[in-house]
Formats: C-alpha cells, sequence, structure tokens
C-alpha cells in the first residue's frame, strides 16, 4: 500500500518537473499584469497585442509558408527516396538507411552551421530560399523514418500482381504502393510540418534579413526581456504543436486498430 | 490440345548457386499443366520465369512461338495467382476484379457486367462491395482466380494456391478449379508439393527435383511407372527394392526371381523394384512369395499401414484387413504389380 503511494508520488513529481514551466507560461499568458510576480486577473490582451503586432504577424506567415511547402517537398523526395531504398540490395539499403539517420541525430546546430557555410561558400543570399531548403534538408530523413516501415510490412507480391494484371510500373507505384503506404506518408508530412514550426535553430543560421519565422521572433523578443505577448506567442505555438501531436497519435493508433481488427477468418 | 502454348528450351537460373538447370518444356494449349516437387526444387522459380517476375540466366522461353525472355510481366498475355492471394486491401472486392480492366480502360458498363460474370464462376455473386478483409482464406482465393481471369489471359499460372486452405476446402476447390479450367478453357500452369493434387487435377505433370526435370507424363503413367527413385518415393508411398533384371520379363529380387511385364534392359542389369504398398496382399505364410514378420500397424482411415519385416528389409503394405504385429505372414503380388527402374546414374 505504501509503496503503492510511493509510485504515485514519483510520478507526480516527474510530472510537475516536466510541466510546471509549460503552465507557468500558460498562465502568465492570460496574466492582467507586467510584472510576473502577481496575478492581475485573467484577461486575453496580450493576445490581441499579438494580431495586432506586424513583426509577428510576418513571421507567423513565414512559419506557416514554410512550413507547408518544406514539409509537402520532403514528404515527396522522402517517399520516393523510401521506395527507391526499400528496393535497393541488402548492402547498400543498410548503408543508405545508417546514412538517413545520420541528420537526425546530429546537433541541429552543426546542421545549421554547416548549412549556412554552404550557402555562403556557394554565394547564395541568406534569406527566404535558403531557410525553406534547410527546413526540406532537415524534414526528408524523418519522411524516410516514416514511410520505410509501411514499405516493409507491405506484401511484396502486391506490386507483382498490379504488373502481372498489366499495369505498367508506374501504375502499380500509383495505384498500388502509394495507396497502401499512405499513412506513413501521412504521418511523414505531419512530423515533418510539426518540426518545421518549431524549429529555431537551423532557421537561425540559414535565413536573412528580414525573413524570420516565430522562433525567431520570441527568441528576439526575450532578449530584449520577457513580455507577456511572448507568453501568449508560445502558448499558441504549443497549442498548435500539441494539436498536430495529437492528430499524429490518433492517426496512428487508428490505422494499427484497423490492421488488428481485419484479417479475422 | 496439340499445339504448343508455351515452351521452354534449355531454361537454367542461378542466383548464389544454380535453383533450375537445364529445363525443357512445353505447355500445350488448354492443359491443366502441374509442376510437382518438395520445396526448393524449382518449381515455383520456374513459374515466376513464366509469370516474368524473374529472368532466366541461360535458355529461350517461347510464348505462342515467340521468344519472351525480355518481355516484362505486364505485356505477357499471363496471368497469376498468388500464393497468398495477394489482392489490394485497400480495394473493395469489385475494384480488385476490375484492376485489370481498369488498367485498359474499359467502360463501366462492360466492367460491371465482367465482374459480375467473374463473381458468378467462382460462386461469389453478390460481394462486390465487401471489404478483402471478411473474407475468408478461400473466399479470397477465388477473389484472386476471379481477378486474374477476368483479363482473358492464354495461361493462368496458379502458385500453391491451395496451400493456406484446410483439408476438406482443399478438396473441394480442387474439384472446383478443374471445373472452372474447363468452363473457360485456358491453360493452366499449376504448381504444388502435394501429389494427390497434382494427380487429381493435372493433364500432365511434371516433377522436379534438384532444379531439374525427373519425369513428365499422365498422372497415370507417373504413379505407375515412375521413371527413377525420386519419383517413386515422391508420388505415393513406394517400396523401392535392389534387384536384377535377369532378362526381358523376368526379374530377381529379396533372393527369389519373378516375372514381370518390363523389358528392354541390358542382361542382368542391375535396377530397383518398386512395389506399391496398395498393390501387395497379405496372404496366410505359406502362400506369399515373401515371408515376413509385422513390425507395426497404423489405422489410416481407409486402410491399414503395416510394416513387415522379410529379413533383409521393411516392406510397407496397405490393406483393409488389419494384422496384429507378430504375426507372420506371407506377401503376394502379381507380375503388373512390379515396376521397374533403371538406377540413376
Amino acid at each position: 500500500m505504501v509503496k503503492r503511494n510511493l509510485h504515485k508520488i514519483y510520478m507526480g513529481l516527474i510530472f510537475v518537473f516536466l510541466y510546471a514551466p509549460i503552465l507557468v507560461l500558460v498562465t502568465y499568458s492570460f496574466n492582467d499584469s507586467t510584472s510576473r510576480g502577481n496575478w492581475g486577473g485573467f484577461t486575453l490582451k496580450w493576445y490581441i497585442d499579438l494580431f495586432n503586432d506586424r513583426d509577428i504577424k510576418t513571421a507567423l506567415y513565414y512559419t506557416v509558408i514554410v512550413a507547408v511547402l518544406a514539409a509537402t517537398i520532403a514528404t515527396f523526395i522522402g517517399t520516393i527516396s523510401a521506395i527507391g531504398l526499400y528496393n535497393f540490395n541488402k548492402t547498400p539499403k543498410s548503408i543508405m538507411v545508417n546514412i538517413n539517420y545520420l541528420p537526425v541525430v546530429n546537433p541541429d546546430i552543426v546542421t545549421g552551421l554547416s548549412l549556412m557555410i554552404l550557402y555562403l561558400s556557394t554565394n547564395m543570399r541568406l534569406g527566404f530560399l535558403s531557410m525553406l531548403l534547410s527546413h526540406i534538408t532537415f524534414d526528408i530523413p524523418f519522411v524516410i523514418l516514416a514511410v520505410m516501415p509501411k514499405l516493409k510490412s507491405l506484401n511484396k507480391h502486391l506490386t507483382e500482381a498490379a504488373l502481372d494484371l498489366g499495369a505498367t510500373p508506374l501504375y502499380a507505384l500509383r495505384k498500388v504502393v502509394i495507396p497502401e503506404i499512405m499513412p506513413g506518408i501521412i504521418t511523414g508530412f505531419l512530423i515533418a510540418f510539426t518540426l518545421s514550426i518549431d524549429d529555431f535553430v537551423i532557421s537561425f543560421f540559414t535565413t536573412g534579413s528580414g525573413v524570420t519565422n516565430l522562433s525567431i521572433v520570441i527568441y528576439s523578443m526575450a532578449r530584449r526581456g520577457v513580455k507577456p505577448t511572448i507568453n501568449a506567442l508560445s502558448t499558441l505555438m504549443l497549442t498548435a504543436v500539441l494539436i498536430l501531436l495529437f492528430i499524429i497519435n490518433k492517426r496512428s493508433a487508428l490505422v494499427d486498430g484497423q490492421k488488428n481488427n481485419g484479417g479475422n477468418y | 490440345m496439340g499445339n504448343k502454348i508455351i515452351e521452354l528450351k534449355n531454361i537454367s537460373k542461378d542466383y548464389d548457386v544454380r535453383v533450375l538447370n537445364k529445363i525443357n518444356l512445353y505447355v500445350n494449349e488448354n492443359e491443366f499443366l502441374t509442376l510437382l516437387g518438395p520445396s526448393g526444387c524449382g518449381k515455383t522459380t520456374t513459374l515466376r520465369i513464366l509469370g516474368g517476375f524473374e529472368f532466366p540466366t541461360e535458355g529461350d522461353l517461347f510464348f505462342e512461338g515467340k521468344n519472351i525472355n525480355n518481355v516484362p510481366p505486364h505485356k505477357r498475355q499471363i496471368n497469376t495467382v498468388f500464393q497468398k492471394y495477394a489482392l489490394f486491401p485497400h480495394l473493395n472486392i469489385y475494384e480488385n476484379i476490375a484492376f485489370g480492366l481498369r488498367i485498359k480502360k474499359t467502360s463501366d458498363a462492360i466492367i460491371k457486367e465482367e465482374v459480375k460474370k467473374m463473381l458468378k464462376l467462382v460462386n461469389l455473386e453478390g460481394f462486390e462491395s465487401r471489404n478483402i478483409d471478411s473474407l475468408s482464406g478461400g473466399q479470397q482465393q477465388r477473389i484472386a482466380i476471379a481477378r486474374a481471369l477476368i483479363n482473358k489471359p492464354k495461361v493462368l499460372l496458379l502458385d500453391e494456391p491451395l496451400g493456406a486452405l484446410d483439408l476438406k476446402l482443399r478438396k473441394e476447390m480442387q474439384l472446383e478449379l478443374k471445373h472452372m479450367q474447363r468452363e473457360v478453357g485456358i491453360t493452366f500452369v499449376y504448381v504444388t508439393h502435394d501429389q494427390e493434387e497434382a494427380l487429381t487435377m493435372s493433364d500432365t505433370v511434371v516433377v522436379m527435383n534438384h532444379g531439374e526435370i525427373q519425369q513428365i507424363g499422365t498422372p497415370v503413367d507417373i504413379y505407375n511407372e515412375p521413371e527413377n527413385a525420386f519419383v517413386a518415393d515422391f508420388i505415393g508411398e513406394s517400396n523401392i527394392i535392389d534387384g536384377v533384371m535377369n532378362e526381358d520379363y523376368l526379374v530377381t529380387f529379396l533372393g527369389r526371381t519373378f516375372k514381370c511385364v518390363d523389358y528392354g534392359f541390358n542382361k542382368n542389369e542391375s535396377i530397383h523394384v518398386v512395389l506399391r504398398p496398395e498393390d501387395i496382399v497379405m496372404v496366410p505364410e505359406k502362400e506369399g512369395y515373401l515371408k515376413g514378420t509385422v513390425t507395426s500397424t497404423i489405422f489410416k482411415g481407409v486402410h491399414y499401414e503395416m510394416i513387415v519385416n522379410v529379413g533383409a528389409l521393411d516392406i510397407l503394405v496397405q490393406s483393409t484387413y488389419q494384422s496384429p504385429v507378430g504375426d507372420r505372414v506371407g506377401l503376394k503380388f502379381t507380375p503388373e504389380d512390379i515396376h521397374i527402374m533403371s538406377k540413376e546414374a
């Protein structure tokens, strides 16, 4: 009995440590007082301020545009790469898959810095395009990682069956393989989109004058002192990412559920 | 029948090792041909070469007289029923069957009619909008056949299509497949490791082992006149006994000389004698050509299977009467029951 209570207390402590800072942040975003020490009553004025701030609105625009474009392009390239990789022979396949892991574990700051050096050395102007290219670059491995398992669980004979019935390889890809791995593709897209929305380090290194995303705006605002609008903005970003994560989890649960329900005979 | 629709000439296939070695074979139009052999004998590889999923390392493959070595699967008038059906899970039954016609841009009205016809052929009328997950193994099998047949292929390849079904369903489907083949009048090339299945359905059986063809013949030929010990052993149970062919129609084995119906061997050639267990009759000890002791007896349903030790070796005998273990019995057979095979080189 005592032991079980200890378990609960321990769990509770972990959650407090994990979520207390976020809770504080969310709470203060509704605080009608500029000082952090006291509670001045509930207000939405920081949120309203937010939407009147031109810098933040442009940053929001760039964040969304970059996330949508980067996730879309990365999903396209990543899916095709995964299909190609899947059809490699064993040894080259495992080499390529491991190379693909590298950017995933590589520290963001190294990725950001090396991309910046690359752009500068090729005399590319830092700005929207360089930031978009960077986002596509770090999104692709995650899409490949999301799509590969779906390909592995695909019945190998499905493509052959399509070819056998007269489909060209491209038609078989479009009508059989892609629909079969669609759950993985969508998951890959959502992960890429989420990563792109909340990226700070790589964007910071690879963007140029006039083009900023929300993370960079928050960072530069915070350097000038924490204003409650930052809390509001952070809360909004947190909510957006949480919703996306929720969708990703719900989707994978749904897909797995379908798989378990099917095939009873 | 009579027209060769498919011909394999000296087909070999190497992966790391040679899996097919100089296969020579032809398939006649409207024939039901079965490739029979244990797993790893090359029968599935042969089928995949016919379907275009593998390409031969050596040799030539002809379809209606034309070399199709390098023709990809989607350009062959051959369709396949895969071992695990390979139905498209994201499509319903109607769309699964319609798949081939959709590629050919057939009009919706014709597709509807054809799908209906196919479902009727495989006895699954009214299943159009069902999901494939909701079907039993046997039903999925029928859909796979319907999906292949709707393209009106000249040849249908079937890769152990009944392997996943239970015994009773398998027997039913064997008859049904044979019936369908007659009804649609197309050539079937069937792969199985089940010798009974091969004998029941086929016009021609090709027995394979270690990537080579062991024997080609009608089921009756293969069963009654196996060409070597492998075929005799693989097709049903056999007693294979060393012997010597004294002269035409006279053979010596187990210390006795018997009349037989085989001829054309060298004088005193050493040969294999095949005695089918069901051809041997158990008689009182005195009347038997061979005498021995029953060492085991197993009830098999239709008959008893007994092992009789005749000194030098054990002989398998099937009979509807049971002799208890330990009994002394005699074994009798007629000259027609003795099959002679030359020894493998």
